[in-house]
């Protein structure tokens, strides 16, 4: 199958440091690939790189066969490329219902008049983005919160609805920023099989997560960061053998002992 | 019984005018947490343009329509050459830029059309319509008729099509806006033409009752404003009821204590709404989460 997400020499330093420095990898369609590595190894500012938010210092994304280094996120979001965040970006004062909506805002908007105007076609896309969004969140185990303002939602509940948001653009490639944090086993496991479902569509998923059951499961590949540079990669079970992956979670001298 | 009709009469008069200058800052801080005080010289454009184009010899609705879409793109390029340059510039600054923006567009006025006083005729002639003792001109319900539609259609935008929540959301959070794909500058742009339009069509409504000038913008945005804190800014609902009060205390004000201390009551109330009740009648609690 083909590359969707290529990433190619991504780099960018901070004041000097640098945060992430010539990283490599593919994610091809219906593929996960998961980016593990400790604490400040890089994962997140990786993820902002490929989604627009920080510009890359040095390197390509390629998406789907196109260059996209440096494009704004709303042009990445068109070209089919979405993500959730680990600390979260919900829109708080909206109830739970708009926010999965506004995922909707690229398959269903209309010409600008229309909307203005409040023309009858104009009503239609607004109520099939509802559906949609409604479909979405019983996927998620939202529905019931859906009139409730999302402000008010439990950590764990936040992050199933910035999945069901991301899944409303139905998207090409998905990033996920650790997406079972704060949930209990039980909602973790729901979550693993949207993940797996959605990678069965056809659709190619970058994982960044601190549940190494989780990982392991679910990925095809795995990439490891650390201090920025990415140490191995290759299947679970190549890369939890790996010498150089253990010494960097255990630390250096467990593994010179 | 009659005089306090007449006095109500009055201030849902100017009440509807400030509703819409009112309105007119809701889009704009909704997009963008900006407060843009060139609102009131979108409102003085409205009237000096219809007035103008009038002058020309182009019929009534013709001027207004041209007004309220020249005003429009001034709106537009106030958005692309002044603000969107800023971008990633405190709110505080933005607002400071919008207060430069209003002293230029009132210079600019000053220079194109003078600095007479103006007017045009009233939509529906001038004979006052006799209700319950008091009268009301029939331009004064064109003016009503007008703020309620506007908000009719506002409400609506925001909350029955794609585009409105897009604009809230816009507003809610950028960059949560911009990766569900929402074009952020665009909607800013789209805000822009959006309040400049209302306010020149506010403007325009009210010029053949307060007459025009290039200077009478200040007053309108300062009003306006009060009306926005006091219904809670952000809130179309609020900006309608704090628009309507408003001119109902400035007019009660007027007949009953004296019309010197008119202007007062508006500041009066924007202290005491700062003091008591900073979220205004209608306006969400904020909720920053750290």
């Amino acid at each position: 199958m083909s590359d969707l997400l290529s990433v190619e020499g991504l780099g960018i330093a901070f004041g000097g440091i640098k945060a992430v420095n010539d990283v490599s990898f593919r994610v091809r369609a219906g593929e996960i690939v998961s980016v593990i590595g400790p604490n400040g190894a890089g994962k997140t500012t990786l993820f902002n790189m490929i989604s627009g938010v920080y510009l890359p210092g040095s390197g390509r994304v390629v998406l789907n066969g196109e260059d996209v280094t440096g494009m704004a996120p709303h042009l990445l979001a068109r070209r089919g490329l979405s993500r959730t965040f680990q600390n979260l970006q919900i829109f708080q004062s909206m109830t739970v219902l708009e926010n999965a909506v506004t995922g909707y805002h690229l398959q269903e908007r209309g010409p600008v008049l229309a909307d203005l105007l409040g023309l009858p076609s104009s009503r239609r896309r607004a109520r099939t983005a509802d559906a949609g969004a409604r479909r979405l969140l019983a996927r998620v185990g939202l529905d019931r919160a859906a009139e409730r303002e999302a402000g008010n939602l439990s950590y764990g509940s936040l992050k199933r609805l910035e999945i069901a948001r991301a899944l409303a653009l139905n998207p090409k490639v998905l990033l996920l920023d650790e997406p079972a944090a704060g949930c209990n086993a039980v909602e973790t496991e729901e979550i693993d099989h949207l993940i797996a479902e959605v990678a069965a569509a056809g659709v190619a998923i970058l994982l960044v997560e601190h549940d190494m059951k989780m990982v392991m499961r679910i990925s095809n590949h795995i990439v490891v960061l650390d201090h920025g540079e990415k140490i191995a990669e290759g299947n679970p079970a190549a890369v939890s053998q790996n010498p150089a992956v253990i010494a960097a979670y255990l630390g250096a001298e467990n593994a010179d002992g | 019984m009659s005089e306090l009709l007449q006095f109500l009469f009055s201030g849902l008069t100017v009440g509807a005018v400030y509703a819409l200058v009112a309105l007119g800052f809701t889009i704009i801080y909704n997009a963008s947490d900006v407060v843009n005080f060139a609102q009131g010289e979108f409102v003085m454009l409205g009237g000096m343009i219809t007035w103008f184009a009038h002058a020309q010899g182009l019929p009534l609705p013709l001027a207004a329509l041209i007004a309220i879409a020249v005003t429009a793109l001034l709106g537009v390029a106030m958005n692309k050459l002044m603000i969107e340059p800023a971008r990633g510039a405190p709110v505080v600054s933005l607002i400071i830029i919008t207060i430069g923006a209003s002293i230029f567009i009132q210079g600019g006025t000053q220079l194109i059309f003078g600095k007479e006083i103006h007017s045009f005729p009233a939509f529906s002639g001038d004979e006052p319509l006799r209700i319950g003792g008091a009268t009301i001109l029939p331009q004064s319900l064109w003016v009503i008729a007008g703020a309620l539609v506007v908000y009719v259609a506002l409400w609506l935008f925001f909350t029955r099509t794609l585009l409105g929540r897009a604009v809230l959301a816009t507003a809610n959070n950028r960059l949560a806006a911009q990766l569900v794909g929402i074009n952020t500058s665009f909607v800013m742009t789209l805000s822009f033409a959006l309040s400049a339009a209302i306010g020149a069509l506010g403007g325009m409504l009210a010029a053949p009752i307060t007459l025009t000038a290039y200077n009478v913008g200040i007053g309108f945005a300062l009003k306006g404003f009060a009306g926005a804190m006091l219904g809670g800014m952000g809130s179309p609902k609020g900006a309608l009821t704090g628009g309507f009060l408003i001119g109902l205390i400035e007019a009660l004000t007027a007949g009953y204590v004296s019309s010197q201390y008119k202007d007062a009551a508006a500041f009066v109330v924007i202290l005491l709404v700062l003091f008591f009740m900073p979220q205004g009648l209608f306006g969400r609690k904020s909720t920053d989460r750290v």
